[in-house]
């Protein structure tokens, strides 16, 4: 058991909905990386999804911005333990992009510019549940937090959430991403606290 | 101003591997697996992510090591180093 | 093996208006070599955790921590260290660590000291090391210290008089009356007239938030030191 430091709190608001056990609300958002903040304009933006045959399927900027766009809001949930509520997104749902994408596959890898990877299983990106998202709380989404296109997939913990998107790559097996190889956990439910393997 | 958390530098990696190794790791000399360089890992240049510290090369920027400091026990991943040296005298630790 | 030791707060010491020296007792602790950090975990009452490093201020005494905390306005750690901490508080500490950017008083030849901010403060417990030192061995130390103001600078007085040392403090916001150089960020120029020269083979120890750092090695780096005799410790920040 951990010594407890008299008049330490954190600044941390308390909450009035349920927040994922062991989490704790904040009104910031913490920014957080593993590297140098990769230096991608949206202009010269571009992702590809590849299937597991090695078909490629490719956006640029202006073809992201071609498909039909929705408003998000959503709570977030970092594994570092931090949550916040009613976080507003705009973006495309991942269905968008794999209209035509034919796969066998199961498992997605998303990738990033600056070289981050995180693994989610394919269900889990499709059926409304993830987007791509291009803007947050109304502005375009800053270098800091992805931009200029992040993954959104706020039902798992957000290292799931790729920042800096540059494509997606899906396998019949899961392989594991960058903290999932040191780690953590595959799937990384916040409800069932599923930090660590 | 919102900005980046700025990297810090290799020798903040004695706290997350105290205990790892006999070593003070921060002394011992590693060899980066992408570029060849060669530097004391207290060189390196080291993101302190909360979910674990990301030490990079000083030359060309590849992933080094990762600490993560599990509640179960430390684990380091080592796969971006191709050697690491202990010094002759082993510093502090 | 260095494992998390509970510290107890024992005494506090305004330092400047926003930065205090809080010293602890902490058994267990022992053989902290000048320059080496410590990191303190702190614990809400819900459990809620934050780690964060401190350079030692003053080495020598065993079972003492002794650090120097700016504050970080709006930080989660320094403000609550700065202002709320009070003798009687227990935090936990790991340490002493790092060998890598250290002074130890068998080290030869001449030091140059370069600091921005708080960054002083594992630069100062080398030139109290120094200090200690009774031998004719240990080389001279230089430090070039930036600060904002007069107001800002740690431990003045002491480090105006510490044996083998010579201290010039480099205002970037307002500089003292009796001062002839204009206040502003450090310079090439700074680097060249009050640091060793490069031929004098100084080891460089520079520290301070990242960026600070970042731009003084590269200026001491132009003005023709040694890459491989420069060692640095950064901050964090912007
Ligand atoms: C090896 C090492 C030794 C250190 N020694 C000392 C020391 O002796 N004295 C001391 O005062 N600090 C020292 N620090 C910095 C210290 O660890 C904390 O980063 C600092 O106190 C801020 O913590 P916080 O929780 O208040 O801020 P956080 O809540 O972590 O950060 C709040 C905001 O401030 C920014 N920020 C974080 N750190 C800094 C910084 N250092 N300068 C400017 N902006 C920052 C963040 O990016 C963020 O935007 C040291 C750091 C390292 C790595
Ligand atoms: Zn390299």
């Amino acid at each position: 058991m951990a010594v407890v430091t008299r008049g330490f709190g954190g600044r941390r608001p308390a909450s009035e909905r349920p927040v994922p056990p062991g989490q704790y609300l904040t009104d910031d958002f913490p920014v957080l990386s593993t590297g140098p903040t990769p230096n991608v304009d949206a202009p010269t933006w571009e992702m590809t999804i590849r299937t597991e045959a090695g078909v490629e399927h490719g956006w640029d900027w202006a073809g992201l911005q071609a498909l039909p766009a929705e408003d998000v809001t959503v709570d977030i949930h970092c594994v570092t333990r931090w949550s916040k509520q009613d976080t507003h997104w705009r973006g495309v749902p991942v269905d968008a992009l794999f209209t035509e994408v034919e796969t066998a596959a199961e498992f997605a890898v998303a990738h990033s510019f600056g070289g981050y990877t995180t693994n989610v299983p394919l269900d889990d990106l499709l059926d409304g549940r993830a987007w791509v998202v291009s803007e947050y709380e109304g502005e375009p989404l800053a270098p800091l937090h992805g931009g200029p296109v992040r993954l959104l997939v706020p039902h798992l913990y957000l290292w799931k959430s790729a920042k800096w998107l540059r494509g997606l790559t899906l396998h019949l097996d899961d392989e594991p991403g960058f903290w999932e190889q040191h780690g953590y956990h595959p799937y990384g439910d916040p409800w069932s606290e599923q930090r660590y393997a | 101003m919102e900005h980046a958390p700025a990297p810090l530098d290799g020798n903040c990696l004695a706290g997350p591997l105290a205990g790892f190794f006999t070593a003070d790791v921060t002394v011992v000399t590693g060899c980066c697996r992408h570029c060849g360089d060669v530097a004391m890992m207290g060189a390196s240049v080291v993101y302190r992510h909360p979910m674990g510290a990301v030490a990079r090369c000083r030359a060309c920027t590849a992933v080094l090591l990762v600490v993560v400091e599990h509640p179960d026990g430390t684990r380091v991943g080592m796969a971006g180093l191709a050697w690491w040296r202990l010094p002759v005298e082993s510093g502090p630790g | 093996m260095t494992a998390w030791h509970t510290g107890q707060v024992v005494h506090t010491e305004p330092l400047t208006a926003s930065a205090r020296v809080l010293t602890l007792a902490v058994p267990g602790f022992s053989g902290a070599v000048a320059g080496q950090h410590v990191d303190l975990r702190l614990t809400a009452p819900d459990g809620y955790q934050a780690v964060r490093s401190y350079s030692l201020a003053r080495v020598g005494a065993d079972e003492v921590v002794e650090i120097a905390v700016d504050e970080v306005p709006d930080g989660e750690v320094s403000p609550y260290l700065v202002h709320e901490a009070r003798p009687g508080d227990l935090m936990e500490v790991r340490g002493p660590l790092g060998g890598y950017f250290v002074w130890r008083p068998g080290d030869a030849g001449p030091v140059q000291l370069v600091a921005g901010g708080s960054g002083i403060v594992p630069l100062a417990a080398m030139a109290r090391a120094r200090a200690t030192v009774t031998t004719h061995g240990a080389g001279l130390f230089r430090l070039l210290a930036s600060v904002r103001t007069h107001a800002d600078a740690f431990f003045p007085d002491e480090l105006g008089q510490t044996e083998g040392l010579t201290t010039t403090w480099l205002y970037s916001r307002q500089a003292p009356a009796a001062s002839s150089r204009p206040p502003g960020r450090l310079t090439r120029y700074d680097v060249e007239t009050y640091a060793f020269a490069p031929d004098a083979g100084a080891h460089v120890y520079v520290c301070g938030p990242t960026g600070f750092v970042e731009t003084a090695a590269a200026l001491l780096v132009d003005a023709g030191h040694d890459v491989a005799r420069i060692r640095t410790e950064r901050f964090g920040g912007g």
